[in-house]
């Protein structure tokens, strides 16, 4: 009897930390959003006043929400787009027998090791105006001192580049882990038939590997969606001026993530409810684009390079 | 097959010089800077400028939290999720299926969105300003719990499980004696990638906590952000925030990279 009641009972005891655990520090607080963004609630105020909609109806005519989205769009298509080509052809390069493999996944892995404070860092130093090793290698080719953090698109650019250096290498080691599984027999025919290494990539490696190059899609859209340390430390450590969560001065590189947590907790307001409508309004977008490059995805067949 | 060594060589140069260049920063005078060209080799002062990242902010407190907080959640993790893994791979139960697809479905929900209802919770658990609010939401999650459950359903034997319940073994007891020593390759496998995340982790810990009581991150950032000219402090302090993950990673860097390339093919 005893030995019944441990067989039925201990499976649910077993994973129940798991479950516990998200719906107190992970459901509830995506659910009570919801509720939040429906009242006029600070972080300050005693009462809450419900508002309906109204929160809502502000954000669409907020010109700075429609510009965090943009920002937010661009340096997602700048950082994700050639991330992920460079990371299958990457890939695609060490899916062979090759000396030093261990040291090049090493190598390849370490921006991911670093943490995103340090690539900001040391990124703002290198993307410095005056002093920076970037300029000055553009020197060489007669460009001026760029101002990065200052203008829109250098400042997109810039934060991409940081956002692929950490990501790339990861990414590459993903899809490698797909290509390994991709049968041998197949590349060996093809070689018999002439077909070229890039051919071969094209028409071999890419197909055998889409549902891989699927699942990184979303997961890297779900994450290019909420991206906030490095815009936030960008301002602060490339010393342009603008609050610590405006994304420069004039806005010029405030994403989404940056505009709910100026709303709630860098305002002077704390303005809880505004911020929470914000939130769902990301999370809808989240849905969306990464359901869209779900399609996409899907419906390229074998022609992506 | 000679241009993809050449290839593979630049991108590796590529991946190491950025951290190659912030210890030749950190180990510099600031006037050194402004030199054209930049210096590409590290200089004399790192020490002085180290010690002067501790005189700045509570740099030693911030790494003492680091490394508790770090530690107690990849022990709670490797914990948890072997537990669960066991569950999922091993064990026979209503509504297992369905359980274990909520639970890979999970890791798609972006978190950061709960953000501020979160912060309202330790609020009113009084837990802002500790580290009780880092190491509580993160004692176990879907990534471990599915990593586990990969790992034991492929490679821990049931005639294993059948001859301790022979044995007669309650199932706490095969978890004890049969599935946590099976299971110890993968977990520290799983420890190692936590514990380089929760090193990691920036932007929780800067909403929750107060710059008198930082972890590293958090620190880093004060530092990054108050004293902008001053690249080289902010830079010796990235090099000894970041040194610790990278000695880590030098050394069991085979098994960290084994471990993600495992647990993306089913993903």
């Amino acid at each position: 009897m005893r030995h019944t009641l441990d067989v039925r009972v201990s499976p649910y005891a077993y994973v129940a930390p798991f479950f516990l655990l998200f719906c107190a520090f992970g459901l509830f607080p995506l659910v009570y959003t919801a509720w939040v963004s429906l009242h006029e609630w600070t972080l300050l105020s005693e009462t809450q006043e419900f508002v309906g909609l109204g929160n809502y109806t502000t954000l669409l005519a907020d010109s700075y929400f429609w510009n965090a989205t943009f920002n937010t769009l661009s340096i997602g298509v700048l950082s994700t787009v050639p991330q992920l080509a460079l990371a299958i052809w990457l890939a695609h390069l060490l899916n062979r027998r090759l000396r030093f493999q261990t040291l090049f996944r090493v190598a390849l892995l370490l921006p991911n090791v670093t943490s995103v404070v340090a690539v900001v860092v040391i990124f703002s130093q290198l993307f410095g105006r005056d002093f920076g090793i970037i300029n000055w290698m553009l020197s060489w080719f007669g460009a001026g001192h760029i101002d990065w953090a200052a203008g829109t698109a250098s400042s997109h650019v810039a934060l991409s580049v940081m956002i692929m250096w950490r990501w790339t290498g990861y990414n590459a080691l993903i899809f490698l882990a797909a290509m390994q599984a991709v049968p041998r027999e197949l590349y060996e025919a093809a070689t018999l038939d002439g077909a070229s290494n890039l051919t071969q990539l094209r028409r071999i490696t890419i197909p055998m590997i889409r549902p891989t190059i699927i699942f990184v899609v979303i997961v890297s859209t779900i994450g290019a969606m909420q991206v906030i340390a490095e815009p936030m430390l960008f301002g602060q450590s490339s010393g342009g001026g603008g609050g610590i969560a405006t994304g420069g001065p004039d806005r010029q590189f405030q994403t989404l993530a940056l505009f709910v947590y100026e709303q709630g907790f860098a305002n002077s307001t704390f303005d809880f409810g505004y911020a929470s409508a914000a939130s769902w309004l990301m999370f809808v977008a989240v849905v969306l684009v990464a359901g869209i490059n779900f399609l996409i995805t899907r419906r390229v067949k074998g022609g992506l390079v | 097959m000679r241009l993809r060594y050449l290839t593979l060589i630049a991108v590796a140069f590529f991946s190491a010089f950025p951290l190659y260049y912030s210890v030749v920063v950190a180990s510099r005078h600031n006037s050194a800077l402004a030199q054209v060209p930049p210096p590409l080799l590290p200089g004399g002062n790192f020490l002085a400028n180290v010690s002067r990242v501790f005189d700045t902010v509570p740099f030693g407190l911030a790494l003492l939290n680091s490394f508790v907080v770090a530690g107690s959640i990849s022990v709670a993790v490797m914990f948890f999720s072997t537990l669960a893994g066991f569950a999922f791979a091993k064990l026979r139960f209503r509504g297992r299926n369905a359980m274990l697809v909520i639970t890979v479905a999970t890791m798609m929900v972006p978190a950061q969105l709960g953000i501020i209802p979160l912060y309202m919770l330790m609020v009113k658990l009084e837990w802002t300003g500790t580290t009780y609010a880092l190491i509580v939401p993160a004692l176990v999650n879907a990534f471990g719990v599915f990593f586990m459950t990969q790992y034991l359903s492929r490679a821990l034997p049931n005639e294993l499980l059948e001859a301790g319940r022979v044995d007669g073994c309650s199932t706490w007891g095969l978890f004890w004696h049969v599935v946590l020593p099976a299971a110890r390759p993968a977990a520290a496998v799983l420890g190692m990638l936590t514990f380089m995340s929760a090193w990691n982790d920036y932007f929780w810990p800067l909403v929750v906590l107060t710059p008198d009581n930082p972890t590293v991150q958090v620190a880093l950032s004060t530092l990054a952000s108050g004293y902008v000219n001053d690249y080289v402090l902010g830079l010796a302090g990235t090099a000894i925030g970041t040194l610790p993950l990278v000695a880590v990673f030098a050394l069991f860097g085979r098994q960290i990279i084994g471990g993600i390339m495992q647990g993306a093919v089913k993903g």
